[in-house]
C-alpha cells in the first residue's frame, strides 16, 4: 500500500475527484495526465468528476489482497459517471443481491485502508447506491 | 448578525438492537430498553470513522449554505474518537471540501461536548469579523466497553454547521457555557474503552451542568422556556434529556423533534448537534431554538438560535436527519457488530 | 531479417516446488533446452520474469541466472510485462536472432511464487493493475477478470456452465501432460460448486499459484538446417499494448491488444487465423480463454462460450485451444508461461506431444497476455 508521499500526491483526486478535460477532444482524464491518450494534445482545463453514475460491471471479492483481508468479502465495480468518465471503486452499503449492471450509484468519502495499527490511514471514494 | 448559514447530518446505515447486545451478556433487554428509553443504535461500517462522517455531513452543510468552500476560514472537528492520537482530523476534512490551504484548523475534544465547542469557536470568529465562514462538526464513533451499560448506547453520527454573517438560516442570539472539573467519565491514553462513575454521571454531572448552562443562558437572555419552540439537549440515553427538560420547565412537544436517541443511540459529540439538525429540518421561520450540550469532565455549551425565512429554501437541498435515521437500515448481529467495532482480538 | 528456428526445448514439472529456489528451477529447464538443442553454445540470454523482486526479493535476475547457468560473461537481459513476460522474452530473443545481432539465444521464463503467503502473492500479481486507481481500492486479478465476466455474461449471455467447460477441457488436456501441476480431471459440477473467489469466478475458474520454468533455444534457420535438426520456425511475432486500467478500455468485454498483436503476427507470417492448427492461449481465468478465442477470431464476438460448449476448441475440435492443459491445469508460474506455450507448440509441431498430439499439426499460435490485457504477445510457429 502507498507510502505517505505516494498517498499524499493523489489527495486532490482521492478526496476531491479533481480531473482534467482535454482541450482538444473533450476527454475527461482521471487522474490527470501529461498527454491525452485520445488525441495526443497536451492542454487541459481543470474539472471535477460528477458525483453520480451507474455500474457497468461489478464483482464481490472474497479472497482479498494483503491489507484488505478484514474487509472481505467486499463488492467492487466500474461505474460510468454522469459526465462520461469511468471509475473503479468499492461498492458499499449495498446488499450483494442488489448489485446489478446499471445500478445507480453516488460517490461517498470513506476509509480505503489502514496501514496496520500504526500506519497512515488511507481515505478515498467508494460507490453507494443512489 | 451571525449564525448558521448551512447545516448537514450524516448517520451510518447499520443498526444493532438492545436485545441483540443483551442476549450476548445475559442482560434483561426489556429493563434496559425501559431504563434507557433506547431501542437501537447506529453502528459505523469498518470503512467509516469520525473523519469520513464529518466529510459527508460537511458536504450536506455546504449544499445548504451554497458558498465557495475556499472562503471557509476555519474548520473544526470535535470528537472523542479522532482516528489519530496525533495527526489532525480537521486537515483531512478541510482538504476534502476544498477549504485548504488558507484556513485555520484545530481538532477539539471534551467528551460529548466537542461538537458544540467547535460551533462556539467558529461562531465567535465570525462574530469577531476574523473569518467570513466557519465550519464546525460534531462527530463520533465511540466505543462502549463490552458488557458495560454504555455499550447499549455508544453510537456513531456527525452533524456539521457553517457559520457566517449573510444569508442566515438561523441567527445565533446568545451563548453561555458552564464548566467545572468533574470526573464522571474518562479514558486514559492507551486504554481502549472509557470508564465512568456509574450513578455519579447523573445529578452531579449531566444534570448539574445542563441545568447550569440552560439556566445561565436563559437568565442572560432574559428568556423563559415557554419563549422557545424547540429545545435540544445532549442525549446520552432517552431518559436524561426528557428529565432535564421537565426539570427546567420544557414540555415534550418542544423536545420531541430533536429527540433522536431512542433509534440512534448516543452519538457523543454528534448528539445535541444532530438533535439540532433534526430540529432545523422541521422548524419554521421565526422559531426559537435552545440547544444545550453536555460533555463529561464536565461542561455544557448553550446556544439560542432564531430560525429565519431562509430555512424553507435550504431544507430540501440535503438529506433530512430523520430520513438518514430511518432509511435502508441494516441490522447487525452481535458478532458482526463486534468485528466492525474491533472488539475481537486478532493476531498481530 | 533472418529466419529463426527453435532447436531446443526445456521444461520441468511445475507445482509447489518447496525444495527448489528460483535459480535452480530456471537452470534445470535451461539445461534441458540446451541439451535438446544439441549445441553447447549460447550467445545471449533473455529471461522473462514478472516479479522476482516481490516474490523472492531478487532483482538483477538475468546476471544471477547466467551466473548459475555457468554462462558468464554472455549478455543477458530480464524483461517484464506482467504475465506476458515470457512471451515478451520470446519476442526479444526472436528479434535478436532475426536481426543478426546474435546467433544462438536462450529464451527462458521463470517464476517462484510459493515463498510468500497467498495474500502477498495476490498483492504481487496485483501490481500488474493500476496501483493507484485499481489496486488501491482492493482490486485483485480474479476481481478484475470477474468484472469482465459479469459484463460479458450480461451483454452476450455467456453462462456459468460455459465458463466451467473451459476448465473441464483444459484439465482433460492437462491430464495427458506429465509436467502439469494439476493433471486431474474436473467436471462442470465440480467447477460450479468450487468456492467463490470473486463472483462469479470460483477457485476452479482460476489458474493456480505455481513455481516453474521453461526454456527454448533459438538460432538462425540456416544453422538449424546445417545441424540437420527438425526445424520449427517462428514465422510471426506481434505485440500490442492497451490501457493499464480496465475502466479505461473502450470495451471491457474485448481483448483488443490480443486482436492487434495476432493481426501483426499473422501478417508477418503471411497467414490467416484459419491456417493455424492449434493454439496455446492465456487462460489465466476461464473467462479469459473465452474472450481470447473471440479476439483471435476463432469465434464471433460474444460467441466464445458457445465455441467451447460446442467442442470447437476441444483437442479434437476444429480449433484446438490449450492442448497442454493451459494455465489452468498446467500451472501459471507467471514469467514462465509465455515460454512454456512455445515449448508446447513446438512439441506439437515436432509430433512429440504423445496422448495430447493434435494430428498433423503444422502451424501453431501462442498468445500470452499481461494484466487484464494491457499487453499481448502473439507468435506464429510453423514446421517445415
Amino acid at each position: 500500500m502507498p507510502t505517505p508521499s505516494r498517498y499524499w500526491r493523489e489527495i486532490p483526486q482521492r478526496y476531491r475527484l479533481e480531473a482534467e478535460k482535454c482541450k482538444g477532444c473533450g476527454l475527461i482524464l482521471f487522474p490527470p495526465r501529461l498527454v491525452c491518450p485520445q488525441c495526443g494534445k497536451r492542454e487541459f482545463e481543470r474539472t471535477k468528476l460528477a458525483g453520480t453514475g451507474k455500474l457497468l460491471t461489478y464483482t464481490v471479492i472474497r479472497v482479498a489482497p494483503e491489507g484488505f483481508e478484514d474487509q472481505s468479502p467486499y463488492a467492487v465495480g466500474i461505474a460510468e459517471l454522469d459526465d462520461g468518465a469511468r471509475l473503479t471503486a468499492q461498492v458499499v452499503d449495498c446488499d450483494f443481491s442488489r448489485l446489478k449492471v446499471g445500478l445507480r450509484v453516488k460517490l461517498e468519502f470513506r476509509k480505503i485502508h489502514e496501514d496496520g495499527a500504526a500506519g497512515v490511514i488511507h481515505y478515498g471514494y467508494k460507490f453507494v447506491p443512489e | 448578525m451571525s449564525g448558521i448559514i448551512g447545516y448537514g447530518a450524516y448517520i451510518p446505515r447499520n443498526r444493532i438492537k438492545v436485545e441483540e447486545i443483551a442476549k450476548v451478556w445475559g442482560a434483561d433487554a426489556p429493563s434496559y430498553k425501559k431504563g434507557l428509553l433506547l431501542e437501537e443504535k447506529a453502528v459505523p461500517s469498518p470503512d467509516q470513522d469520525t473523519i469520513t462522517m464529518s466529510v459527508e455531513a460537511s458536504k450536506n452543510a455546504l449544499r445548504r449554505a451554497g458558498i465557495d468552500p475556499r472562503e471557509i476560514g476555519a474548520v473544526y472537528i470535535g470528537s472523542e474518537s479522532h482516528p489519530y492520537a496525533v495527526k489532525p482530523s480537521g486537515t483531512v476534512l478541510a482538504e476534502a471540501i476544498g477549504a485548504t490551504p488558507d484556513v485555520h484548523t484545530a481538532d477539539l475534544e471534551f467528551a460529548c461536548k466537542a461538537g458544540t465547542e467547535g460551533m462556539f469557536i467558529a461562531l465567535s470568529l465570525v462574530q469577531a469579523g476574523a473569518i467570513k465562514y466557519g465550519l464546525a462538526v460534531g462527530a463520533d464513533t465511540s466505543q462502549g466497553a463490552p458488557g458495560d451499560a454504555l455499550e447499549y448506547s455508544a453510537a456513531a453520527g456527525a452533524a456539521a454547521f457553517i457559520f457566517g454573517r449573510e444569508k442566515l438560516v438561523a441567527e445565533a442570539l446568545d451563548t453561555f457555557s458552564y464548566t467545572t472539573d468533574t470526573p464522571d467519565f474518562w479514558r486514559r491514553e492507551y486504554q481502549y474503552y472509557p470508564q465512568h462513575g456509574g450513578r455519579f454521571t447523573g445529578d452531579p454531572a449531566y444534570f448539574k451542568h445542563v441545568m447550569g448552562a440552560a439556566q445561565g443562558l436563559l437568565a442572560k437572555a432574559k428568556m423563559k422556556p415557554s419563549d422557545f419552540d424547540y429545545v435540544v439537549f445532549h442525549q446520552p440515553n432517552g431518559k436524561f434529556p426528557l428529565r432535564v427538560g421537565e426539570m427546567l420547565g420544557f414540555v415534550r412537544k418542544q423536545i420531541d423533534p430533536g429527540w433522536l436517541v431512542p433509534k440512534l443511540g448516543n452519538t457523543y459529540s454528534g448528539s445535541s448537534p444532530l438533535g439540532l439538525t433534526a430540529t432545523l429540518d422541521i422548524a419554521k421561520p421565526g422559531n426559537m431554538i435552545l440547544i444545550v450540550s453536555y460533555g463529561s469532565g464536565a461542561g455544557s455549551d448553550g446556544f439560542i438560535f432564531r430560525v429565519t425565512d431562509r430555512i424553507d429554501e435550504v431544507r430540501e437541498l440535503a438529506p433530512r436527519t430523520r430520513d438518514l435515521l430511518d432509511r435502508d437500515k441494516v441490522y447487525l448481529e452481535y458478532g458482526t457488530y463486534a468485528k466492525y467495532r474491533r472488539k475481537i482480538r486478532k493476531a498481530e | 531479417m533472418r529466419d529463426v528456428a527453435v532447436i531446443g526445448l526445456g521444461m520441468t514439472k511445475w507445482g509447489e516446488l518447496w525444495a527448489k529456489p528460483l535459480r535452480s528451477i530456471f537452470v534445470e529447464a535451461a539445461l534441458l533446452a540446451i541439451e535438446d538443442a544439441g549445441l553447447d553454445r549460447i550467445d545471449s540470454m533473455v529471461v522473462g520474469c514478472m516479479s522476482s523482486g516481490l516474490f523472492v526479493g531478487q532483482e538483477h535476475l538475468a546476471s544471477l541466472l547466467s551466473d548459475y547457468l555457468g554462462r558468464n560473461p554472455i549478455p543477458a537481459a530480464r524483461v517484464e510485462s506482467a504475465c506476458s513476460s515470457g512471451g515478451l522474452a520470446l519476442r526479444q530473443g526472436f528479434i535478436e536472432v532475426a536481426s543478426g545481432m546474435s546467433d544462438v539465444v536462450l529464451v527462458g521464463g521463470v517464476e517462484k511464487m510459493t515463498d510468500v503467503t497467498g495474500c502477498e502473492a495476490t498483492f504481487a500479481l496485483g501490481t500488474a493493475a493500476d496501483q493507484e486507481y485499481e489496486s488501491y481500492h482492493g482490486l485483485t486479478f480474479p476481481g478484475l477478470y470477474a468484472m469482465m465476466a459479469v459484463a460479458h455474461m450480461h451483454r452476450y449471455g455467456t453462462t456459468r456452465d460455459q465458463l466451467s467447460m473451459v476448465a473441464v477441457k483444459n484439465h482433460d488436456n492437462g491430464s495427458k501432460n506429465p509436467l502439469a501441476q494439476f493433471p486431474s480431471k474436473v467436471t462442470v459440477e465440480m467447477v460450479n460448486q468450487s468456492v467463490l473467489v470473486a463472483d462469479p469466478l470460483r477457485i476452479l475458474d482460476c489458474s493456480p499459484i505455481t513455481d516453474g520454468a521453461a526454456a527454448v533455444v533459438l538460432c538462425p534457420l540456416d544453422m538449424a538446417k546445417r545441424m540437420k535438426k527438425p526445424a520449427v520456425r517462428i514465422t510471426g511475432s506481434g505485440q500490442a499494448t492497451d490501457t493499464i486500467s480496465l475502466s479505461s478500455r473502450k470495451d471491457i468485454t474485448r481483448l483488443e491488444s490480443t486482436h492487434i498483436a495476432a493481426g501483426k503476427a499473422l501478417a508477418m507470417a503471411g497467414r490467416k487465423i484459419e491456417d493455424m492448427d492449434l493454439f496455446e492461449v492465456h487462460d489465466c481465468f476461464t473467462i479469459a480463454e473465452i474472450m481470447i478465442t473471440e479476439a483471435l477470431g476463432l469465434a464471433a464476438p460474444g460467441q466464445g462460450g458457445k465455441a467451447v460448449e460446442d467442442g470447437v476448441t476441444g483437442l479434437r475440435g476444429k480449433h484446438p485451444v490449450n492442448p497442454s492443459g493451459g494455465l489452468k491445469s498446467k500451472g501459471h508460474p507467471v514469467g514462465a508461461t509465455g515460454v512454456a506455450q512455445a515449448v508446447e507448440v513446438v512439441k506439437q509441431l515436432r509430433g512429440e506431444a504423445g496422448e495430447r498430439q493434435v494430428k498433423g499439426a503444422k502451424r501453431g499460435l501462442t498468445q500470452n497476455m499481461g494484466g487484464t490485457g494491457g499487453s499481448a504477445l502473439v507468435h506464429v510457429f510453423e514446421a517445415d
